[in-house]
């Protein structure tokens, strides 16, 4: 599963991209959110952004989905563009 | 529909050149275009420019996506869109949105409803430099606001016209 950040939230956990595979791999989104924010404190206070965009397969979602291992996820901020 | 495109690019585009390729037929009474610049704050002498990033593959996706239901709503015989990304300068051009119709009034809608659902759907994200400095642009309220009224009623219906 490729888990993608980008703009600020990129910038801030230091990192564009992560991959889980595996045993590592989060049945859903709210596994995937808990396994992020266990890493570090600035995945911690990303990951609790009120206003934190989350895309599976680049469709924003809201609440939890479940997960497979082709799934591509994506954390952002809100969208600015135009 | 006609012609339909969504093109994301580093280079600067030529608005005659893209109103050309909406404005194709003899059929359309009316073709509306935008184009949206880098505006420098006034009197702020530091903004020095902006870089655009994207979510290659959902933006593509995500746009195409209100070009469908831009096309469901309005009559359109063509409409397009053209977003930069990467380093723009105070007044390049960003974004540019045209639509073609029979009539003026679905092609002033479909234009201004591409480009409200773009500005708060498609993942673009700015970011403003100053002086030595570098900041994330926060999305706007107004923008949402202004995305939201095309949701309050059913499709609209445009007074048709002459023209």
């Amino acid at each position: 599963m490729k888990v993608l950040f980008f703009a600020s939230v990129r910038e801030r956990l230091g990192s564009g991209e992560c991959e889980f595979t595996g045993a590592a791999l989060p049945p859903d989104l709210d596994t995937l959110r808990g396994a992020l924010a266990a890493r570090s404190d600035v995945y911690r206070e990303v990951l609790a952004q009120p206003n934190l965009l989350c895309a599976v397969n680049q469709i924003v979602v809201h609440g939890n989905v479940a997960l497979g291992p082709d799934d591509e996820v994506a954390f952002f901020p809100p969208v600015t563009g135009g | 529909m006609g012609p339909r495109f969504c093109r994301i690019q580093r280079e600067d585009f030529d608005p005659a050149a893209l109103q050309a390729a909406v404005a194709t037929g003899d059929s359309a009474g009316a073709v509306v275009t935008f184009t949206g610049q880098v505006r420098r704050p006034v009197g702020d002498d530091s903004f020095s420019g902006l870089t655009l990033e994207h979510y290659p593959g959902m933006t593509e996706r995500a746009i195409a996506a209100i070009l469908d239901e831009a096309g469901e709503r309005w009559p359109l015989l063509a409409i397009g869109v053209v977003h930069r990304i990467g380093e723009l300068a105070p007044g390049a051009s960003i974004v540019w949105v045209g639509a073609a119709a029979a009539h003026r009034g679905d092609a002033f809608a479909a234009c201004e409803f591409t480009m409200d659902y773009l500005k708060t759907r498609a993942p673009f994200w700015k970011k403003e430099y100053r002086g030595s400095g570098a900041r994330w642009v926060e999305a706007r309220r107004g923008d949402d606001e202004r995305a939201a009224r095309w949701q309050r009623a059913a499709p609209m219906t445009t007074a048709r016209t002459e023209d």
